[in-house]
C-alpha cells in the first residue's frame, strides 16, 4: 500500500497522518500542493489544518491547487482519497463529496474527544470496524457543521454514504451528542462509489495509547 | 471594467454569525432592526471592454471560487 499526503500552505496535521500511516507500514510520500503529478499511490490523504489560513471559505483555495487536478483524476479512476478535517472541507469544495461545512452552530472552535458511530462499515476505510462500533476520536474545528440540500441528503441516505455520526457513549445519535450542529449528526461521509471518505474527527490523533486512545486505528487497518 | 459582487448565504442556510450580530444590535437598543444576514463583498476588474464578455468572466469567478453554490448565492453589478 502506497500513500501520498498532500501538503498545503497551512496544513498542520500532515506529519501526524504520515506517522499514523507509517505505523501501519504504509509507504508514505509527502507531496507539495504545487506539484503537477502524483507519485504512484493507492491512497491520497488530504490532511487537517488551515490551508491558506482558511481565507474565503475553509478549503476553497486549496481545492483549486495544481495538484488537486491529479487528486480528482485519481478519485475518478477509483483510487482512495481520504480527507480529514480541513481535508474533508477541501473535498466538499472540489465537489468530490456533496454538501459543505459551515461554522459550528455555537460559533466556537471545539477541541475535544467525541464519540462517533460507524454507521457504514462497507467502505474501504471502515471494512475492519464492526458495524455500528462506537469510536472515541478527537475533533478540533471551527467549521464542522455539515450542511447539504434536501436532495443531497436524500441521495446520501439512498446510496448509504453516511459513514460516521456523532453519538453519545451509548451510541445514541441525538441533539445532545451533536457537537457542531451537523445535519443528521454527520461526522463523515463517502462518495457514492465509496472510494472517497471525508470526516471531521482526527483518527490520526487516536492511534497510540500515548496519544490518549487507539480508536482511530481501525480506519488505517481497514486500508491495508 | 469594474464589478462589485455580493455573496450571501442562501435563505435556507442558517447564519449563526448574523444571529450573533443581531443579538448585539438588540443589546444596543436598536429594537426595530432584525433579520441580519452576514455576507461577503468583493470588487474586481476585468480586462475586457465588451460588457457581456466581462460580465461572463466575473460570473465564472463567482461560480468557480467566490461563492459556494451549495450554500451561497451571488449578485454582480457593474460599477465602472
Amino acid at each position: 500500500m502506497k500513500a501520498s499526503v498532500i501538503v498545503f500552505p497551512g496544513s498542520n496535521c500532515d506529519r501526524d497522518v504520515q506517522v499514523a500511516l507509517q505505523k501501519f507500514q504504509i509507504d508514505t510520500t509527502m507531496v507539495w500542493h504545487q506539484e503537477t503529478s502524483l507519485p504512484k499511490s493507492d491512497l491520497v490523504v488530504l490532511p487537517g489544518g488551515f490551508s491558506y489560513g482558511d481565507y474565503l471559505r475553509c478549503g476553497s483555495m486549496a481545492s483549486k491547487s495544481k495538484v488537486m487536478n491529479e487528486v480528482i483524476k485519481h478519485a475518478k479512476d477509483g483510487g482512495y482519497v481520504f480527507g480529514i478535517c480541513n481535508g474533508f472541507q477541501i473535498l466538499t469544495e472540489t465537489g468530490l463529496l456533496p454538501g459543505a461545512l459551515l461554522r459550528n452552530s455555537k460559533l466556537k472552535f471545539i477541541c475535544k474527544n467525541v464519540f462517533i458511530k460507524t454507521t457504514n462499515n462497507q467502505t474501504a476505510f471502515t471494512k475492519k470496524i464492526p458495524e455500528n462500533k462506537i469510536l472515541s476520536i478527537p475533533i478540533a474545528h471551527n467549521e464542522g457543521n455539515y450542511f447539504a440540500s434536501k436532495e443531497e441528503i436524500q441521495s446520501l441516505k439512498e446510496y448509504n454514504q453516511i459513514v460516521f455520526q456523532y453519538c453519545d457513549e451509548e451510541g445514541n445519535i441525538s441533539g445532545e451528542s451533536n457537537p457542531n450542529g451537523s445535519f443528521l449528526n454527520i461526522a463523515g461521509i463517502s462518495n457514492q462509489t465509496k472510494n472517497v471518505l471525508g470526516m471531521m474527527p482526527h483518527p490520526e490523533r487516536s492511534i497510540d495509547q500515548l496519544l490518549g486512545g487507539v480508536d482511530g486505528q481501525g480506519i488505517f487497518q481497514s486500508l491495508l | 471594467m469594474k464589478f462589485e459582487i455580493f455573496v450571501t448565504l442562501k435563505k435556507e442556510v442558517l447564519d449563526p454569525q448574523g444571529k450573533a450580530v443581531e443579538g448585539a444590535i438588540q443589546n444596543l437598543g436598536l429594537s426595530n432592526i432584525s433579520n441580519i444576514r452576514q455576507g461577503k463583498y468583493f470588487t474586481l476588474e476585468v480586462n475586457d471592454s465588451n460588457e457581456e464578455k466581462a460580465t461572463q468572466q466575473a460570473e465564472e469567478a463567482c461560480k468557480k471560487l467566490l461563492a459556494n453554490l451549495t450554500i451561497e448565492e451571488y449578485s454582480i453589478k457593474k460599477i465602472g
